[in-house]
């Protein structure tokens, strides 16, 4: 059975819910796996069965010469240890090289996963070295090519989407911190995930770097090197792992195989695409251009990180956008320059107070660095001092389409996306919108009134009718009073019934898909307005607080 | 007395430390331990601590001394510092100069002896220049020119192991990298066969605003809702976390459930069924059928005109004069009342004694008469309304008739009112053996048909008015009748059980056709005056249009009502058809029937008629079109009776 589970992550076979339920289930429609018949016979016939079968051989044989105690035998073995190589798999299953991007996201997350394990226990030490090696080789290409696009920070890990080759990258780490490894996960399954991706990401890197001409396994550039080499190196690690630490310090270039040339950016030439209007031409080089601009986002700055803060993924972000960033000489190996580096142009703190300050550059807190890279511009400072109460941090992920949940802080950023004042223009649209807002409520208000106010009428005609016809004596005529008839309303009203008599002449699958969508904008609506609602008193709540605090410092 | 010593303890105690130097003491008094290299921590609970040469205990010093006293003694004492324990005796020893002395080389790492000269001059016993002369002139071994049976021994057991294949040479190297360019020559048309339907996993969804660390406030959940949330099931979850604040990115934790994720993500991928669907990507508003606008389809009863009250139980049924000008109702308060259409008056009352089931105006103009079904009759009475010589000449029509001679077998008894019975209008009573659901009349007026609630094949009958003649037509049951009708232009007579709606040719006396309804219980019936339509309702709230030209199955079933039909009704000349039923509304639908026999009738609900209040569960029980007008009647549970015009 491990064997066939084995097979079937590698080869990447899954069950199949088959048609007709009870027919292959012999009647009964209990919860049951079903894979295909020739998925089955396709792993058979995949030569690394025959691999597996050959290492538990030698497992056995290995069992049995260390309980006879034949050591020259249990050398023999462990030199023609039989091994396997999962190249063939990979070609198979990602026949083209894009179809390998799509589905490096859980290769990726597994890989920074795996990579934050201890080195003792849940699995192989080479695994877990591998696996940080790959990841470190993966940063190193991301930001050689500077295509990072969004970073979130949630309550789980950090999220990172990069671009590679046009398609979307997300992957997820998990924070710096020690796991607590839970009983009820199968590492044996997370393995053996696992020695698929490394495989999958080792030449995803290998043709990612030479897609960028450079070295792989890569090499640090040159000049860095040697200012590197003789200072630091020798004393914090051993000589094996200190390549893997500078690499992963991320605070070096790359070495290339040709050597770049300054003017580098060789500019597009541009090709009309048939069909396409002059407008969406235009569109498109304003799109280019703002994602150019985007990648030189922090070009020219030079970051400190302070020690409290994560280095690892504030270093890669800055270095991403093309800015310069160190750190404390004793915090990791690769600072390329001091704290007291005049030339700093901001700092990242996360304590709440700075106890000396230097002039001329900015204290910061890192939510800043994401903030910015998410709304593609540096955005203003003030918010982010240390000390000071952080504004939302919002998923760069949620493309709020129309009706859906806005939060102000999006409306504000977009705002100044476009270019506005944020500060005047933006807090007056959250007003307008809020009286907007207002005005539906009351609208809807309205229309319920007059629906109920209708019927009331119908109903005392009704009445006035029923008396009319038991009483005939007492007639009695009464000034006819004009009734103003609103014509909108009843042109609405009338469509609304046809419209309901239409919905009556649907056919039966229909009417059900048409509630099934109808339940579902309502749902929306209704979680948006909550949301909204919810806010609303939020916001009330902290101005009251407000009054009161400054009523309190007036008294 | 030194130098002998000094190799003793070198040999004892390989690294000796000024402290625990086992040296024995003064020459003058030897107290030497016999007990030998042994743990000292054996002696811990006894009062000696070994046996001296002569076999005597030796007894552990009294120690008295403490903190105090060992302070003393060091300031005191010059020679404090060259003072030690001996373990063996648990006596002070005082170093003396040599002894010092040598602790000092000791710990330089130099040899204890002075005189000792490490760096002596070396001797070249076997140099390296090869002499004349051997060294030592010992003939060679045998072993060194025999070959070793041992070694041959085992060699030609490798060999016979390499032979069996049980040894495998040594691998060579593989000295291809492990990582190169897999897609260098990549066909993006290579793909397997098992590629095709191929389903490639679903990306993970990407994390919304409440996953922020600083998530804005609306997204963090309230009391009411984390409790929620703690209670649901965790697959039922709409999210997988809390959402939480945390005021700086150092506050935030680590997420304990990283790892059971990833892990759910990897069973995902391996164990669950993958399949493609189809999102329905359309837009609701174009799933709404096209339909011509109900303005465009007038005239037809958009609104309640006149409510006929009287009436003080349920009104079971209704009819219309031919001429529309008068109406009858038939109630459970055993009466029966006729009412002028337009004022809505009753004009007359008419008491039968027993619940009425049924009423049917005959659809003769020049005749004026009514059938009413109480219990086990059917009466067939005059108003006396309208036109005098009208119902004059229908009393004379009744009067004319002549007992055949022959007394004819009859499922029923003819007999003519009682005088009593006469003055209230009733001019003929067909007594049935069993309680008569419904009556209905034949278009030319002078046949009608009761339906009989019986089992047998008794349950319909036809009788003829003017020969006072019944017969069953049926010689056998084809199960429960629900009700019947004749076709208004060809001898057709449908009857309508549960399920099916059999028409027969009553000329030929044949089955013609058999309508399967789809329906559980047939309620009403009605057919087009056109006679090639016709409508079922039923119990399970369902409107069958059959077009009898096109197939025995329905055209189309409507759904409109929420509760069973009650009732159903075409109008005689305009193409309207309308529906009671249980939840109190009576639904106007427009049914176009073409004289062209390849255009299908077209079918459009165009009003809602409300008005009726449900009482006992029951809303419309009746509904009826006026012969002439656009006009609908509705009889209700709640005892009135309505026409919306």
């Amino acid at each position: 059975a491990t064997v066939t589970r084995r097979l079937c992550i590698l080869k990447g076979i899954y069950p199949h819910e088959p048609k007709h339920k009870k027919k292959v289930n012999k009647g009964s429609t209990a919860a049951r796996t079903f894979y295909l018949l020739k998925d089955i016979k396709f792993l058979l016939h995949e030569p690394i069965v025959n691999k597996f079968r050959e290492y538990k051989v030698f497992v056995r044989k290995l069992r049995k010469a260390y309980g006879k105690s034949e050591w020259s035998t249990v050398d023999r073995l462990k030199d023609n240890k039989p091994s396997y190589k999962l190249d063939h798999i990979v070609k198979e299953r990602y026949p083209t090289f894009v179809d390998a991007l799509r589905d490096l996201d859980d290769a990726l997350s597994m890989c920074f996963l795996f990579s934050t394990f201890p080195r003792t226990g849940k699995c192989h030490v080479q695994t877990i070295q591998l696996c940080r090696r790959l990841a470190v080789e993966f940063l190193n290409y991301v930001i050689a090519s500077r295509s990072l696009r969004k970073v979130f920070l949630s309550i789980k890990g950090i999220y990172y989407q990069a671009e590679v080759l046009g398609q979307p990258i997300t992957w997820i780490t998990p924070y710096t911190f020690a796991h607590d490894h839970p009983t009820d996960v199968d590492y044996r399954v997370m393995a053996t995930f696992t020695e698929f991706y490394t495989t999958l990401l080792g030449f995803v890197n290998f043709r990612l770097y030479h897609s960028l001409n450079l070295l792989y396994p890569p090499k640090i550039d040159g000049q860095a090197d040697v200012e590197l080499k003789p200072t630091e190196g020798k004393e914090y690690a051993m000589d094996s792992e200190s390549y893997l630490e500078r690499l992963s310090a991320l605070s070096a270039s790359l070495a290339r195989v040709v050597a770049p040339t300054h003017d580098d950016e060789v500019e597009m030439d541009e090709f009309p695409v048939e069909g396409e209007t002059a407008e969406q031409m235009d569109a498109r080089r304003k799109e280019q251009e703002a994602l150019e601009k985007h990648k030189k986002l922090f070009e020219g700055l030079r970051f400190f990180l302070n020690r409290e803060v994560p280095r690892e993924p504030l270093a890669f972000i800055i270095r991403c956008f093309g800015g310069q960033v160190s750190w404390d000489k004793s915090l990791c190996i690769g600072a390329t320059y001091d704290v007291s580096d005049p030339s700093i142009t901001h700092q990242i703190v996360d304590r709440p107070r700075v106890e000396r300050q230097v002039v001329g550059r900015y204290y910061l807190q890192p939510q800043w660095v994401f903030d910015s890279v998410n709304a593609k511009l540096c955005l203003p400072v003030a918010d982010y001092f240390p000390g000071v109460l952080l504004p939302p941090h919002l998923s760069p992920f949620v493309t709020e389409q129309e009706g859906d949940y806005i939060p102000p802080e999006k409306l504000k950023l977009l705002a100044m996306q476009r270019g506005e004042n944020p500060d005047e223009e933006s807090e007056g649209e959250d007003e307008e919108e809020e009286e907007e807002e207002d005005d539906n409520d009351k609208e809807d208000e309205e229309e319920g009134d007059e629906s109920e106010k209708e019927e009331e009428m119908k109903l005392k005609k009704m009445e006035e009718q029923k008396t009319q016809t038991n009483k005939v004596l007492p007639v009695k005529v009464t000034a006819g009073k004009l009734r103003l008839e609103d014509r909108q309303r009843l042109e609405q009203e009338q469509q609304s019934e046809e419209k309901r008599l239409a919905i009556m002449m649907m056919k039966k699958r229909e009417k059900y898909l048409y509630k099934k969508i109808m339940f579902g904008k309502k749902r929306k609506v209704r979680e948006a307005n909550k949301l909204a609602a919810k806010r609303k008193a939020h916001d009330t709540a902290v101005k009251e607080e407000r009054k009161k605090s400054k009523k309190a410092q007036q008294a | 007395l030194l130098t002998p010593l000094a190799p003793i303890s070198a040999k004892r105690r390989p690294l000796p430390s000024p402290q625990t130097d086992p040296l024995p003491s003064a020459p003058l008094q030897d107290i030497r331990n016999t007990v030998g290299n042994i743990p000292m921590e054996w002696y811990q609970d006894f009062p000696h601590i070994g046996y001296n040469l002569e076999g005597k205990r030796i007894y552990k010093p009294i120690r008295n001394k403490d903190e105090l006293d060992m302070f003393l003694e060091k300031m005191e004492n010059p020679d404090y510092w060259r003072t030690v324990q001996d373990k063996m005796t648990g006596a002070d020893i005082k170093l003396t100069d040599e002894q010092v002395e040598l602790v000092h080389r000791l710990q330089k790492g130099q040899f204890g002896d002075v005189h000792f000269n490490p760096y002596e001059p070396a001797v070249d016993f076997f140099t390296h220049e090869v002499m004349i002369h051997p060294v030592t002139n010992r003939p060679a071994d045998k072993r060194s020119f025999i070959p070793s049976l041992i070694e041959k021994e085992k060699v030609s057991k490798l060999v016979h192991a390499i032979k069996m294949g049980w040894i495998k040479p040594r691998k060579p190297k593989d000295d291809t990298p492990t990582y190169y360019d897999l897609w260098a020559h990549e066909d993006p048309n290579s793909i397997l066969g098992r590629h095709k339907m191929h389903v490639p996993a679903p990306k993970m969804k990407l994390p919304g605003h409440e996953e922020s660390y600083n998530p804005p406030p609306e997204y963090l959940l309230s009391e009411e809702e984390k409790l929620a949330w703690e209670q649901q099931e965790p697959a039922e979850r709409k999210l997988n976390f809390v959402p939480q604040q945390y005021r700086c990115l150092r506050a935030v934790p680590a997420y304990s459930r990283f790892i059971h994720e990833r892990f759910e993500r990897c069973l995902d991928l391996y164990l669950c069924p993958r399949q493609r669907k189809m999102r329905v990507n359309v837009d609701p508003e174009d799933l709404i059928p096209k339909l011509p606008k109900p303005r465009d389809l007038q005239p037809f009863p958009t609104t309640q005109a006149l409510v006929y009250r009287g009436h003080t139980s349920l009104v079971r049924c209704l009819s219309v004069s031919p001429s529309g000008q008068w109406l009858v109702s038939g109630s459970d308060d055993c009466t029966v009342r006729f009412w002028e259409v337009c004022t809505a008056r009753c004009l007359k009352t008419l008491p039968v004694g027993g619940v009425v089931k049924s009423v049917a105006w005959n659809p003769n103009p020049t005749v004026c008469l009514v059938a009413v079904c109480v219990e086990q009759s059917v009466l067939l009475v005059n108003p006396c309304l309208g036109d005098k010589l009208l119902y004059g000449a229908t009393d004379q029509l009744l009067e004319s008739y002549e007992a055949p001679e022959e007394e004819r077998v009859q499922p029923v008894q003819w007999a003519t009112a009682t005088v009593e019975e006469h003055s209230k209008g009733v001019r003929l009573v067909v007594q049935h053996s069993k309680a008569v659901k419904q009556v209905t009349w034949h278009g030319k007026g002078d046949y009608f048909a009761s339906v009989v609630s019986d089992n047998s094949n008794m349950q319909v009958l036809i009788h003829q008015t003017s020969k006072r003649w019944s017969q069953n037509p049926f010689r056998k049951s084809k199960g429960l009748v629900q009700c019947v009708l004749f076709h208004p232009i060809r001898p057709y007579f449908f009857v309508a059980t549960q399920r099916y709606v059999r028409v027969y040719n009553l000329l030929k006396q044949e089955l013609t056709k058999k309508l399967m309804t789809n329906c559980k219980w047939v309620s009403s019936m009605a057919v087009h005056p056109g006679g090639d339509n016709v409508i079922c309702g039923s119990y399970d709230s369902k409107l069958a249009w059959f077009d009898l030209d096109l197939s025995t199955r329905p055209y189309q079933l409507l759904r409109h009502h929420k509760k069973a039909l009650r009732s159903v009704a075409f109008h005689k000349r305009y193409p309207l058809f309308a529906s009671g039923s249980d939840d109190g509304t009576v639904i106007v639908c427009h049914g176009m029937v073409y004289n062209d026999l390849l255009q299908n009738p077209l079918l459009v609900p165009v009003k809602v008629l409300k008005g009726h209040v449900t009482t006992l569960d029951l809303g419309v029980l009746d509904v009826l079109f006026h012969p002439t007008q656009p006009w609908v009647f509705s009889s209700g549970a709640d005892g009135t009776v309505r026409l919306y015009t």
